[in-house]
């Protein structure tokens, strides 16, 4: 780390960018929490409401429903993205023209629009025209995501998997790279060997880098909209409706702003939370 | 063992690759056959599908408003974020730490809180329906993860460097941009690189803010699907195109993109 000096000038650097974010945060936020403590019945015109959406929104099986879903899903894909991220950036080549061809091929995912993702499963994997769902059906188990909530689940994980365990893999190789070879060098001298040297060398060189995939990772699952919506509209049912696709059929489907506004921010408050507590637990484990 | 280890990586991007097949499959395919017949390979190879898109304005302008609001937002978060990483790697001041943690929590805002909000503040100030509502708006979060790159990639840079250029007499801003800037190009190119992905992927928004004159790609592509039922050939078409730019671009930053998805800390 480099020393830094007291300098508040500094803030002359930093105001264009104050100003450009606040302009896009403050202000709609703002709007979001205007609308949460008010009635309308049209006409713009609008009555005191108090905290009255908010206890609505606490006490709603819809909310509790939505967000034991979205819980769920980025658990899952947590549980599986990152120790599969892990031994792909373990497998692959250090050096070697074989090095680019995986990095850019991996990538790939990463670039392709969220709604494309969505199309691109869906005709993936539907039962008539998919590759996928024919495979499965071929198999003899009964596959239909658009009908089975088991099925739909199935293939938006899968999809995810798909998706973004890219990032963990780039992150991981990163930090991979970064380990000196004097490391491995002593480790075989002590007659370290497989698991030790993964232990005891590889993890904790990773963790700074895992910290970042995990906190991307779970920022990104829990605001998932556009692929689930375009795969599955959210259903069968409810069955894979998260929280931000619950969250657009309230306010721009049936434009009930007061929950929907009080909804928004009781969702922004749960992703701060946790994001704060991954976070500072990230800063402690640096300092030690 | 290791002899094997070639396999995993193999496998997986195997596994990458064929749902990106599948798409490339029907987009050569009619209509017709899709629905009828099933084939790994188009029985009818056609490139009616690209001929329509690169023939009906409909179509193709919906990519020129996606390029052009990527190109202003990378551009513009670029270039605010530039002195802004400068000062947080170089400098103590007050609040800048909490600063930092403001800027982070916009990237962890859900776009869904922010769409009927950004719907009404666009509108207000007479910019709906233009490129320049989009690019703002992907502000939002490209802005604080350029800050978060470059000050990774700036902590980096030995602050010696600054030193000697203000003992050699340098003014500040002339070794701004005749000397810092150029030893982090690498740096810049990742930012970049993160801007124009997350602004090209990014649809909610770019939906919400536009109806007609500035409709992106992506937009075009789902109501063309549901308005004139299955055209199914025409989506995979549209779909496999929408891939080309990112392709495009992974390529110039290959050797980079690990380092710029660790935000420059590894």
């Amino acid at each position: 780390m480099i020393a830094k000096t007291t300098n508040q000038k500094a803030w002359f650097f930093v105001l264009p960018v104050v100003l450009l974010v606040a302009f896009n945060a403050i202000i709609p936020l703002m709007t979001v929490v205007n609308y949460s403590v008010q009635e309308t019945f049209g006409d713009n015109v609008f009555f005191w409401e108090g905290v009255g959406w908010f206890e609505q929104v606490l006490h709603s099986e819809r909310f509790h429903d939505a967000l034991l879903r979205q819980l769920a899903f980025s658990f899952i894909i947590l549980a599986i993205e990152v120790p599969l991220g892990i031994a792909i950036a373990l497998a692959m080549p250090r050096k070697g023209p074989w090095v680019s061809v995986c990095l850019v091929l991996m990538a790939l995912p990463l670039l392709i629009p969220w709604n494309v993702v969505g199309a691109m499963w869906n005709i993936f994997a539907l039962p008539d025209i998919g590759l996928l769902g024919k495979a499965i059906n071929g198999l003899g188990i009964d596959y239909n995501f658009t009908r089975q909530p088991i099925a739909a689940w199935f293939t938006t994980v899968l999809m995810d998997v798909w998706h973004w365990t890219s990032l963990v893999v780039l992150l991981c190789y990163a930090g991979l790279c970064s380990i000196p070879d004097a490391y491995y060098q002593a480790a075989k001298i002590d007659g370290a060997r497989g698991w030790a040297i993964f232990r005891y060398i590889q993890l904790p060189k990773l963790k700074r880098v895992l910290t970042i995939a995990i906190l991307l990772r779970f920022m990104d699952s829990f605001m998932i909209y556009t692929e689930p919506f375009v795969l599955t509209g959210g259903g069968p049912g409810n069955a894979t409706t998260f929280l931000s696709i619950d969250l657009v059929k309230i306010a721009l489907g049936q434009f009930d702003l007061g929950p929907a506004a009080a909804m928004s921010l009781i969702y922004f408050l749960i992703v701060l939370l946790l994001c704060w507590i991954f976070y500072t637990l990230m800063m402690r484990g640096e300092e030690q | 063992m290791k002899r094997f280890l070639w396999l995993a990586p193999s496998l997986y991007i195997a596994f990458l690759l064929l749902p990106i097949y599948w798409l490339l499959n029907m987009s050569f395919k009619t209509t017709n056959e899709i629905l009828g017949t099933f084939s790994l390979w188009p029985n009818e190879f056609t490139l009616e599908n690209y001929v329509k898109i690169f023939t009906d304005p409909t179509w193709y302008t919906g990519y020129f408003n996606s390029l052009t609001y990527v190109a202003i937002n990378t551009v513009l978060s670029v270039s605010v974020a530039l002195p802004a990483a400068y000062a947080f790697s170089r400098y103590r001041f007050l609040g800048d730490k909490h600063l930092f943690f403001w800027l982070l929590t916009n990237r962890m805002a859900p776009p869904a809180v922010f769409a009927l909000p950004f719907l009404q503040l666009y509108s207000a100030v007479g910019l709906f329906d233009t490129p320049l509502a989009v690019a703002l708006a992907h502000c939002l979060f490209n802005i604080p993860l350029a800050v978060w790159i470059l000050e990774g990639f700036m902590s980096g840079v030995p602050r010696e460097l600054d030193e000697t250029a203000y003992i050699d007499g340098y003014p500040f801003w002339r070794f701004f941009i005749r000397i810092f800037i150029p030893t982090i190009t690498a740096g810049i190119g990742v930012a970049a690189f993160f801007c124009f992905m997350f602004s090209w992927v990014e649809l909610l928004l770019a939906k919400t803010l536009t109806s007609v004159a500035a409709k992106p790609i992506a937009a075009t592509m789902t109501r063309t699907a549901s308005s004139s039922g299955y055209e199914l050939g025409l989506l995979a078409a549209a779909g496999s195109l929408t891939i080309v730019p990112g392709a495009f671009v992974i390529y110039f930053v290959r050797n980079y993109i690990a380092k710029g998805f660790a935000l420059g800390r590894v």
